[in-house]
């Protein structure tokens, strides 16, 4: 697009105006991450002191050495894997279905799974916990995994039928008419195509999985605690140590911020597809 | 419906589609269908936790219960108050943002993905952050607004009533804004060139432009894009949750976070089943409306 602005009014018409915007998204993370490297004396000092003379890993030491939270890091990560294994698993050969098959049910099927990702979470997390009680599943992996299943099986199912949709239906016909089984152009035709598509969307059912409060707070105890809950648990605890409870943050933080920035751009044109197609 | 493969003679066809639905349905129906099926058997009965035994049936009594109940019509005036305010002011500041990134600029990648970053973040940290900066004796935001002479003495922003609730919503705005962001620069991109160049031919101011081409052109993206955040804003609670758990008071009481506080800490399941349903039935329009969108999807 042409622009016929001088560089004076670009700087303030686009240049200012963006940075702030930058600053306002960065500032409240770089902040924390800032507060978890200062001394116990730097973060009590008022005014606040902005760039301290010394900075210090005493609270990661703290933290992973006096308190539960490498283990908490540890339940995240196999729960946000399960999560995203068990989501993709049955919803890779669903999301086939909605796409090369049609059906009878197929439209309410599918309109079912976009409508349970509008549910509100108190609608089912009540009796969900009921539930896990009465069959033994609370404070277990197994259980968490199955609580955040209700986000990441319809998530996974919309994204990778629109995936799968983009493939073009000739690459099955031609297997097919070389003799493959159903589950063979599934296997061998489809996996490796939608492979980008299979991870961008493990990506995003792991960092919603790893982010998740209110199902890991409801359905875990002692032993399954995820790092959420337990960053919560903290603040309660440990009220006024802010080194501690932002070392804790960072360590949250940083590995989905990362994923999250590796997938963004696919992401976000797997997620706006349906709303820019016109 | 006329694809090649319903046609098709052999019945094992026909079985197959469901086959492949099977696992990802019994998961459905075991984790979220049978318990919305609970939550309204609940909703009907008097059930408390700690009395198993005792469940009567009392038909709509929880919902007369609602009706009468003055906690439940202020959650649901603030939860009013605070979808508008976020939704609109996360989408205000999403526009801007989608219309300064798509102009052409040496650290345009850099800015987009930095503006992403909230996005990522867990309501936990989201919580934890803000009110870290939000802190009455050595928070950062008292101090910066000290130093620009806006505030002469300290804050005290998530104990007070009023700004408590202001507060949270700039946390929330904070966290969404990418969402829009994005989203609209996905749409803004869609629109081509010849559209602008015919329009300066004919000599239209930017505001025009502005008025004229790009909004009536991504209208779609943001009708969608606002539906979307309505339902998750609407839903939400743990943000506010973890910063003030609904207080100090009532004052950021929201219905979901009653629906929830009544279950888990007031441990008065029927009751606030009975609330969760009451939110499902009011936020059913709009959900309505973004499901018939989106299953415009389904036929291609």
């Amino acid at each position: 697009m042409r622009d016929s602005r001088s560089p004076l009014q670009r700087l303030f018409e686009l240049h200012l105006p963006l940075l702030l915007i930058v600053l306002f998204a960065l500032g409240p993370y770089v902040w924390m991450m800032m507060t978890s490297i200062k001394t116990n004396a730097d973060i009590g000092a008022w005014p606040v002191r902005y760039w301290p003379d010394v900075f210090t890993t005493e609270h990661y030491h703290a933290l992973l050495e006096r308190t539960s939270f490498g283990g908490n890091l540890l339940n995240s990560l196999i729960i946000a894997t399960g999560a995203c294994l068990l989501g993709l698993g049955v919803s890779l050969p669903a999301a086939y279905a909605f796409s090369r098959y049609r059906f009878r049910g197929r439209r309410l099927l599918m309109t079912q799974f976009l409508v349970i990702n509008m549910f509100p979470i108190v609608l089912i997390i009540i009796p969900l916990f009921v539930l896990m009680r009465n069959i033994g599943l609370l404070d277990t992996f197994i259980g968490i995994i199955l609580g955040h299943s209700t986000f990441a099986v319809p998530f996974s199912i919309w994204m990778l039928t629109s995936y799968i949709n983009a493939i073009p239906k000739d690459l099955d016909e031609a297997a097919r008419i070389d003799g493959a089984t159903t589950l063979e152009v599934l296997r061998l035709i489809i996996l490796p195509v939608v492979m980008p598509g299979l991870v961008t969307t493990g990506i995003y059912i792991f960092v919603t999985s790893w982010n998740e409060y209110l199902f890991a707070m409801m359905l875990s105890g002692q032993n399954v605690r995820t790092v959420t809950v337990a960053l919560q648990l903290f603040i309660g605890e440990f009220s006024v140590q802010w080194g501690l409870l932002t070392a804790a943050g960072t360590l949250i933080a940083l590995p989905v911020t990362l994923l999250f920035l590796l997938v963004q751009k696919r992401l976000v044109s797997g997620l706006t597809s349906g709303a820019v197609k016109s | 419906m006329t694809a090649a493969s319903d046609t098709a003679p052999a019945p094992r066809l026909v079985l197959t589609p469901y086959l492949f639905l099977l696992p990802a349905m019994l998961v459905t129906l075991a984790v979220v269908l049978w318990p919305v099926a609970e939550t309204v058997w609940m909703s009907l009965h008097n059930f408390i936790l700690f009395k198993p035994r005792n469940v009567p049936f009392i038909g709509l009594g929880n919902f007369w219960r609602l009706l009468h109940d003055e906690v439940f019509w202020l959650s649901l005036g603030h939860s009013l108050v605070w979808i508008s305010l976020v939704v609109g002011l996360q989408f205000l500041l999403g526009l801007v943002t989608a219309l300064l990134l798509n102009q052409t600029f040496w650290w345009r990648s850099l800015a987009r993905s930095l503006v992403i970053i909230p996005w990522a973040l867990p309501s936990v940290i989201i919580g934890l952050t803000w009110t870290w900066m939000y802190d009455f004796n050595v928070g950062v935001l008292n101090d910066v607004l000290i130093r620009f002479g806006l505030i002469d003495k300290p804050v005290a922003w998530l104990a007070q009533p009023d700004s408590a609730f202001i507060s949270i919503v700039v946390a929330l705005i904070w966290q969404g804004f990418p969402f829009f962001a994005v989203t609209i620069l996905a749409g803004l991109q869609t629109i081509s060139a010849e559209l602008y160049e015919a329009a300066d031919m004919d000599g239209a101011t930017r505001f025009q432009r502005l008025r004229f081409i790009t909004l009536p052109a991504i209208a779609d993206v943001i009708a969608t894009a606002l539906l979307l955040r309505t339902i998750w804003v609407a839903n939400s609670l743990d943000v506010i949750l973890v910063m003030t758990g609904g207080g100090p008071g009532y004052s950021t009481y929201t219905l979901p976070l009653y629906a929830f506080l009544k279950a888990y800490s007031g441990m008065e399941f029927g009751y606030g089943s009975a609330l969760a349903i009451m939110l499902t039935l009011l936020l059913l329009l709009v959900v309505f409306i973004y499901v018939r969108r989106a299953a415009r999807e389904l036929d291609q």
